[in-house]
């Protein structure tokens, strides 16, 4: 990998407490991600792709190993890291703008430039529209972007996101997924992305973690080699078609694997 | 509809969609004719009073007539007593109602966002809030006589343990995503429960409050009927001892009235602290 990752994470632990005896969620989780580097977390439900992602966001804790962003390491939460939840938690007094605004001033921008950068990154999820409106008067798919928007706009070093598009339609979904592809492109960020979607994770990403199940451990990794930028319905290349098929079987090899254990 | 009335009637411009009758499960009716069924309802109940004293059927002295009753308030309302009954009760509740609920949501917060104050707080509560409210109102008059105080006391007693259970309630069902989301802004956990949680608890806060407010009532007039010399729970004792029963029932109606009013005020207002919530 490169000299200077991003994130490096070494030998993680994580159980979760179950009446005497601890369930191992990860186990041994290495993993390093390059600068503007877009990797994707998946696997099945149950590999804990995203208490992985909810552990380096410093929103849970971890036994053992450590995590550095930038070669330093990290303690709980912080605002070098951007969160995309897969539930809406825009706040739902607050206006679009206001909402992106809230980010700016808790995350201590200056009082004065609040307003225009919250603008700014409406304008890039094309939201300027609607910055008036509370998010009970916004789609789904609107109120993931505000959030997107939220999230960016305090410039976090890495842009964490759990399964964002899981609850939109499918339509919706392509439409998200390519406008994030559009904003990764313009301004180069570091995003971790969780997703169970595997023509999602094919079409987003550089590199692919498939994590195996019980426990949750990275099981291979897996580079989408495909130029950037890539074009809508490259989904239904062949080789994208195969690369989603190596996916597939991979995580699908897990499952079996645990099935008839 | 049968086939001849279908070719009878003249072609209507526009179809109307069709209705569901009135008495299938969830069907939807319009908000005019909602209010013409309650308006209805009440009617019936008046309608059945004037006709049981009417009749004869209740003695004047168990059950005296609605004009009869609306007379004595009149006269009530006239020479200020019925005022100052009002406004007696209406302060009471008020202290007492504001003091409880500014406490419980005190409460609330602690042991919602602390397992310490959770463990420490709550098992007490629920021991205190299942001891009857009218136990108390001896002890209260032993400790603080029969004034404004013990009035407060009872309401307190009868709605600060419920509310802080209900607000914690409220608040615990703030999504754990929420406070998340303020984590990684950096926000301090006191910051994070103040700028978020609360706020985002805050329409059920709200109707909880619009709940308790309705028991604040029972309480206050449970106050006043044991021992007081003002209020509408006091007239209402006094009614009693002179056999007045159409005073005693005009202040229970009154009282219905008073509190239809305040739920109808702390909805409206509801309505108007959390437009945001509405889609249009």
């Amino acid at each position: 990998m490169q000299a200077h990752p991003k994130l490096k994470i070494s030998h993680l632990q994580k159980s979760f407490a179950n009446g005497r005896s601890p369930v191992q969620v990860l186990d041994d989780i290495n993993l390093e991600v390059g600068d503007n580097e877009f990797v994707s977390l998946v696997g099945a439900s149950g590999c804990g792709k995203s208490t992985l992602l909810s552990i380096i966001a410093g929103l849970q804790d971890h036994e053992q190993g450590e995590m550095l962003v930038d070669g330093s390491p990290i303690n709980g939460p912080g605002r070098d890291r951007g969160v995309v939840f897969q539930s809406y938690t825009l706040l739902p007094w607050l206006t679009a703008l206001q909402n992106v605004e809230f980010a700016l001033r808790e995350t201590g921008h200056e009082a004065k430039d609040i307003t225009e950068v919250a603008h700014r990154h409406l304008e890039l999820v094309k939201l300027s529209r609607f910055a008036d409106s509370f998010p009970s008067q916004l789609s789904g798919g609107m109120k993931q972007r505000v959030a997107i928007a939220r999230a960016l706009s305090y410039r976090p070093k890495m842009l964490l996101m759990d399964e964002p598009f899981g609850a939109l339609d499918a339509l919706t979904r392509g439409q998200m997924q390519e406008l994030l592809m559009q904003i990764w492109q313009e301004h180069r960020l570091t995003v971790i992305f969780v997703t169970h979607d595997v023509e999602e994770a094919v079409y987003l990403s550089d590199r692919i973690f498939v994590m195996g199940l019980n426990p949750g451990r990275i099981k291979e990794c897996i580079e989408v080699s495909s130029a950037r930028p890539r074009p809508t319905g490259i989904q239904h290349d062949r080789e994208t078609l195969e690369l989603q098929a190596r996916v597939l079987k991979s995580i699908r090899e897990e499952t079996r694997r645990v099935e008839f254990d | 509809m049968t086939l001849q009335t279908d070719t009878a009637v003249p072609k209507q411009t526009t179809r109307r969609p069709r209705r569901k009758p009135l008495l299938s499960m969830a069907a939807e009716i319009s908000g005019p004719a909602y209010l013409l069924i309650a308006i209805c309802a009440f009617l019936l109940f008046i309608a059945g009073w004037f006709l049981a004293t009417g009749l004869g059927v209740a003695k004047p002295i168990f059950l005296p007539s609605p004009l009869g009753v609306i007379a004595k308030l009149a006269k009530l309302a006239a020479d200020g007593t019925l005022a100052s009954d009002v406004g007696n009760s209406v302060y009471r509740i008020m202290v007492g109602f504001l003091i409880a609920s500014v406490m419980a949501l005190a409460t609330a917060i602690l042991i919602g966002a602390y397992r310490f104050w959770e463990a420490a707080i709550e098992p007490f509560l629920d021991f205190v809030r299942y001891m009857p409210v009218v136990a108390f109102v001896p002890l209260t008059i032993l400790w603080s006589g029969t004034g404004d105080i013990q009035k407060f006391l009872i309401i307190w007693i009868g709605t600060y343990f419920q509310q802080a259970l209900m607000f914690k309630d409220n608040i615990k069902r703030v999504p754990s995503d929420f406070i998340g989301f303020g984590r990684t802004l950096g926000m301090s956990d006191l910051r994070v429960l103040m700028r978020i949680v609360v706020p985002s608890a805050m329409p059920q806060i709200w109707d909880t409050l619009r709940i308790s407010l309705g028991w604040a009532w029972t309480w206050v007039t449970l106050a006043e009927l044991v021992a007081a010399n003002s209020g509408l729970g006091y007239r209402i004792t006094v009614a009693q001892r002179y056999l007045q029963t159409d005073m005693a029932i005009g202040y229970i109606l009154v009282l219905g009235v008073l509190g239809l009013a305040t739920d109808q005020i702390m909805r409206l207002l509801g309505r108007h602290f959390f437009k945001y919530e509405r889609k249009s």
